[in-house]
């Protein structure tokens, strides 16, 4: 066994009885970058010295006694839209390429309050906006069990670090499934809290009414560990939410005796047959250990993509105005203030933001706004009761994450709408504001396929008790790629 | 409802885009695209439902009007790409 396969609280275990030093497994955490991101290419920036230097503040801490932070002396990746200071932040846009943050986010500095370590800052699709991490302006992230394959996206650099053992855990951001897909990919747990729970100052918006942070881990404990500390109340964050933070690792016991769970048909249509496969099979495990499961329906499931790409585009057309050259950011060299804004804009870029960027603007604009922009938060409103319907009967809903395995790098580019319905399974979910994890549950022709099991908003502990027993009931989470 | 080449100038336009011929007849042709599939939540009667902005039941939410501290200007400039007197500097407004 390796110091990557201990549990983060075996970890702190281990650091706290100084048989491990913070310094030692910042190291290793190093070298195994150096091994192998130049294959993965997870990172888009490294914070090596700033990390060596907390390191050794941390051992000394301990030496001296101090307090301990949850997640003291934890190597993690941070996703590049979450402004780090003094540690550049690009959002892998050309646009930001330069940008050096003033501030960090609130998640961020609750990692920091922790203890926690970074050691870099992930790729993803540009300002989070795909599925496959094709659309970072820098690289393109291989998926650890294929590198033929995308790690899915947009966080794709965070579930691809932590499945090929290059960060103990990530924070990444979800707005339409952007943590849970990639971390199905790639073989991980991932986790998008109920909308509100995590505090959004500092994570670059790209839909606010539903962009949300959470952690991808190796396992379900994890998970819980780290949503522990950074979730809570921000005043910073207007719609964060100011409701109690239960003790996340408590709810982890084990049992699902008579847990109800619903698993809704639309869930199942049109799936690859060896994911739907494992998603059966899981449903039998959980089953075994006490729970119940039934067929249900969610009736306006197949609006969800067409009113999320409505609904995402047009808010984020909105907030990407902010891009326009003049306080920081790329800046075109014009004489006139007007054209300074288009090209500026027009270079800093890339076509799936710009294509987004016209979708919003268009849906917003006179003539069309009750066409589209209204008429797809009336469907956000019924996709909403579907969710708020079956939570009347059930604790949770359980179906696959995403209808495929990881497909491979450049076969989906050419086709946008082709690309969107690969978050068919976690968009109604995005759009309801419910929390949601990704766990592995099986493999199909040697790629991971993930199980997402969905709760009622701010009963993320359910969701995790699930998760967790389905776990340690199973083996798939334990598999590593070899690379 | 289909997008001419012409609109999606105008959409440029108001989205401060400048976009080459080649871009404007692919967001022309892909805009269409996703437009028609979007046509799709049509099939469905809203005369009677509520718009959702926002999953949480939140209105305004206010604080005190209390005077904070704020950012250094040292820092608030340290990405401009222009700057002078404490100020971010761009091409004349006016003629």
């Amino acid at each position: 066994m390796t110091l990557f396969d201990l549990r983060l609280q075996e970890l702190h275990d281990r650091l706290h009885s100084k048989e491990l030093s913070v310094t030692d497994l910042v190291g290793e955490a190093f070298a195994a970058i150096k091994e192998r991101d130049g294959r993965i290419q997870a990172y888009l920036a490294l914070n090596e010295e700033g990390a060596k230097q907390t390191a050794a503040k941390l051992d000394a801490k301990l030496s001296g006694g101090e307090a301990r932070g949850l997640l003291f002396g934890l190597p993690a990746g941070i996703k590049d839209n979450m402004v780090t200071e003094g540690l550049r932040t690009t959002c892998a846009s050309q646009f930001l390429k330069n940008y050096d943050p003033i501030y960090d986010a609130t998640a961020v500095t609750k990692l920091k309050a922790a203890d926690a370590v970074t050691l870099g800052k992930l790729n993803m699709d540009e300002f989070a906006m795909g599925g496959s991490n094709e659309n970072s302006s820098f690289q393109v992230t291989r998926n650890p069990w294929d590198l033929t394959r995308v790690p899915g996206g947009s966080s794709g650099g965070s579930a691809a670090a932590v499945a090929s053992g290059q960060a103990y855990f990530t924070l990444g951001s979800d707005t339409g499934g952007s943590i849970r897909q990639p971390a199905s990919y790639c073989g991980v747990v991932g986790l998008k809290p109920t909308y509100g729970r995590v505090s959004r100052y500092g994570l670059v918006a790209f839909a606010s009414s539903l962009d949300q942070i959470g952690p991808v881990t190796k396992n379900v404990e994890d998970a819980a560990y780290v949503l522990q500390a950074i979730s809570g109340y921000d005043p910073k964050d207007s719609t964060s939410a100011n409701v109690e933070l239960p003790d996340y690792l408590s709810a982890l016991t084990g049992d699902v005796k008579g847990l109800r769970i619903a698993v809704p048909k639309e869930y199942l249509e049109g799936v690859d047959p060896k994911v739907k496969d494992a998603v059966m099979e899981a449903l039998k495990t959980l089953e075994s250990l006490g729970a119940v499961w039934e067929e249900v329906s969610l009736p306006h499931t197949e609006y969800a993509v067409a009113a999320y790409y409505l609904l995402a585009s047009s808010e984020a057309s909105s907030n990407l105005s902010r891009f326009d050259g003049v306080r920081y950011g790329v800046r075109a060299d014009s004489s006139n203030l007007l054209e300074l804004y288009h090209e500026s804009r027009s270079q800093g870029f890339g076509p799936e933001v710009k294509r987004r960027i016209m979708l919003g603007t268009y849906a917003l604009s006179s003539g069309y706004y009750d066409a589209y922009y209204l008429k797809a938060q009336k469907v956000r409103t019924l996709i909403k009761q579907d969710f708020d319907q079956t939570f009347e009967k059930y604790d949770v809903i359980i179906g696959p994450t995403a209808p495929t395995t990881a497909f491979p790098i450049g076969s989906q580019v050419d086709d946008p709408l082709t690309m969107y319905l690969n978050d068919i399974l976690t968009i109604p979910v995005s759009l309801a504001g419910v929390p949601a994890i990704s766990v592995p549950c099986g493999f199909a022709d040697g790629l991971p396929v993930g199980l997402q099991i969905i709760g009622k908003a701010f009963d993320e502990s359910t969701v995790l008790r699930t998760a967790h027993a389905f776990e340690i009931h199973t083996e798939h989470h334990k598999r590593r790629p070899s690379l | 409802m289909s997008i001419q080449t012409k609109d999606v100038q105008h959409v440029a336009k108001l989205a401060r885009l400048n976009l080459s011929n080649e871009e404007q007849e692919m967001f022309t042709e892909q805009l269409n695209a996703i437009l028609q599939y979007a046509e799709k939540l049509n099939e469905l009667d809203t005369d009677n439902v509520q718009p959702t902005t926002h999953v949480l039941h939140l209105s305004n939410v206010l604080r005190d009007d209390v005077v904070q501290e704020s950012l250094p200007a040292e820092k608030v400039f340290r990405n401009a790409p222009e700057e002078e007197d404490g100020q971010f500097k761009v091409p004349a407004v006016l003629e």
